[in-house]
């Protein structure tokens, strides 16, 4: 699997660390405690198309927002995290 | 002679004589009927074994077990067949150890050769910090009545010689040994399973894969499949790698997340090791198969995938410490590589439980370890939905222990699946 960052170019899966799903978004403090359930342990967990949070640990270090196919591993589209809302 | 032959030296004896001519397929084809007492979906090692103890325990035969590919296409055909019950945590301890048990009883249970070999595993460790922690989780086994010994690095040295004691960055110390753990023949269990289903009346319905779940006023009535609509008063999901998939035809979310494991298998060499070793400083397995081949594995790649494949970078970190630990093995060449889908869920440990549907009965979450709790799991799954309510050994794997913080986090990881 290789993965095209945005700053470096194509670079072979090995560079990168995976957090998981980049869709989750932390409520607020004080939001119901079913939130907060849904939150830390409920996941999509997609057939298809899955956005999840990678780190260019090995290049850049940038958090980067890949999607990828979960049936094919084709990565569809990557951008930085940073211009994206929502994430930690 | 029809489905139901006894295997026994007898038959392997008139066969010899007759050349082989007598044999009969080990369970039915047959045609799905319009509706069944319950349906178990997945026709792996779990759901067989659901169907057989549903018949054997409680007497249920009005069984089908749904089946989208073949028997022993999924994970049940591609692990690397270790069992054992070597766990810290009491939910785990004891269903593993029950499992275990069954093990140890099933071939004659069965009536088939599932070559339960009881070579031991032994884990290693190589600090004096990971000793401490093995001891404990050894002493924790001791006192649930499992069997667990401490070896010193003189003792380790005597049972595996290959292993490079004195590596300079991991040095072995020793290891937590269960003498009862082993391995046992994947594909055999699955058919042994499915045979001693069948011979008590359970339809297997191989092909055929269910693309709906059908409930009204909140309760289950049946399930669309690829061959037509099945009615059924209770359904049973166990179907691991895709349970995200199947529990959302019935409108649930799960603590699940599936991910891509690898295993490897090498050229045949003569015996080299006759128990099972775990590395303790990186991702590392491997036991050797009778035919002479070293199977081994490491850890899931990490990343969310239905693939059933992983990818270059898990394989060298699995290979890069097996010649850590066995430096001779660095001049074998391996012969085959393959991935499975894990049903990797927020805690490292497994579900078996009720879901808020009536009738619907959910069996999933087995990380990388689910083969060793096949008998285990398929008990305390037929039990659930049997009684409809779960037996004290799977009274830990509710589904709402993630709400209301009763979670089973063996390594401590936290909820992040692919740290478990
Ligand atoms: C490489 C690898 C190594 C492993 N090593 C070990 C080990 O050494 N020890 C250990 O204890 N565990 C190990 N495991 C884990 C273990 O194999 C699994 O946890 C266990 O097999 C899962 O249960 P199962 O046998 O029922 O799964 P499966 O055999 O995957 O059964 C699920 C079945 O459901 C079917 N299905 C899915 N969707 C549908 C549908 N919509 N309709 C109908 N059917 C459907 C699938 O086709 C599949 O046959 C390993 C796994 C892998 C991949
Ligand atoms: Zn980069």
């Amino acid at each position: 699997m290789r993965i095209p960052c945005p700053y470096c170019g194509e670079r072979g899966n090995e560079e990168f660390t995976v957090l998981g799903a980049a869709d989750p978004v932390r409520p607020a403090g004080d939001a119901p405690l079913g939130a907060w359930v849904d939150y830390v342990h409920q996941r999509e967990n997609a057939h298809g198309p899955h956005r999840e949070l990678w780190h260019h640990q090995g290049g850049c270090r940038t958090w980067l927002v890949v999607e990828r196919d979960t049936r094919t591993h084709a990565v569809i589209a990557v951008r930085a995290a940073r211009a994206t809302e929502g994430t930690p | 002679m029809g489905h139901d032959m006894h295997y026994s030296v007898f038959s392997l004896l008139r066969n010899a004589l007759a050349g082989n001519r007598l044999w009969t397929p080990a369970w039915r084809d047959p045609q799905p009927k319009p509706s069944y007492d319950t349906l178990v979906v997945g026709g792996g090692g779990h759901g067989l074994a659901t169907a057989y103890y549903l018949a054997k325990e409680h007497g249920i035969t009005d069984v089908a077990v749904l089946e989208k590919g073949y028997v022993g296409s999924g994970n049940v055909g591609r692990n690397t067949t270790i069992i054992r019950s070597n766990y810290l945590l009491p939910p785990n301890t004891h269903f593993y150890e029950k499992s275990l048990q069954l093990w140890e009883g099933l071939e004659q249970d069965i009536n088939y050769n599932a070559m339960v070999s009881q070579r031991g595993v032994l884990n290693l460790f190589h600090s004096d910090a990971q000793r401490d922690a093995y001891a404990r989780r050894g002493n924790a086994m001791r006192l649930a009545g499992v069997d667990a010994e401490l070896l010193d690095a003189a003792a380790v040295r005597g049972m595996v010689p290959e292993i490079d004691m004195d590596n300079a960055r991991f040095p072995v110390k020793g290891g937590l040994l269960q003498r009862r753990g082993g391995t046992v023949r994947h594909d055999a269990v699955a058919w042994g399973y499915a045979r001693a289903a069948d011979r008590r009346g359970v339809d297997i319905l191989q092909h055929t894969e269910v693309t709906g779940i059908r409930v009204e006023a909140g309760r289950v009535i049946g399930v669309e499949t690829t061959r037509g609509f099945i009615g059924a008063k209770r359904v049973g999901l166990a179907a691991a790698g895709n349970s995200g998939r199947v529990a959302a035809m019935a409108g649930l979310r799960l603590p699940i997340e599936s991910h891509v494991l690898q295993a490897f298998v090498s050229e045949a060499i003569k015996p080299v090791i006759d128990t099972v070793v775990t590395f303790g400083a990186g991702h590392f397995y491997v036991s050797q198969s009778d035919k002479g081949g070293l199977v081994f594995g490491g850890d899931i790649d990490g990343y969310n995938s239905y693939a059933q494949r992983g990818s270059l970078p898990a394989m060298e970190d699995v290979m890069e410490s097996a010649v850590a630990l066995f430096p001779g093995f660095s001049r074998l060449r391996y012969l085959r590589q393959w991935g499975g889908v894990m049903d990797m869920s927020m805690d490292g440990s497994p579900i078996i439980d009720r879901t808020p549907i009536d009738g619907l009965f959910l069996n999933c979450g087995w990380c990388y370890g689910g083969f060793k709790a096949t008998p285990a799991s398929g008990w305390c799954f037929a039990h659930t939905i049997a009684t409809g309510a779960p037996h004290p050994l799977n009274a830990g794997f509710r589904l709402d222990r993630f709400a209301t913080g009763a979670v089973i986090d063996e390594k401590g990881a936290g909820a992040q699946a692919n740290l478990h």
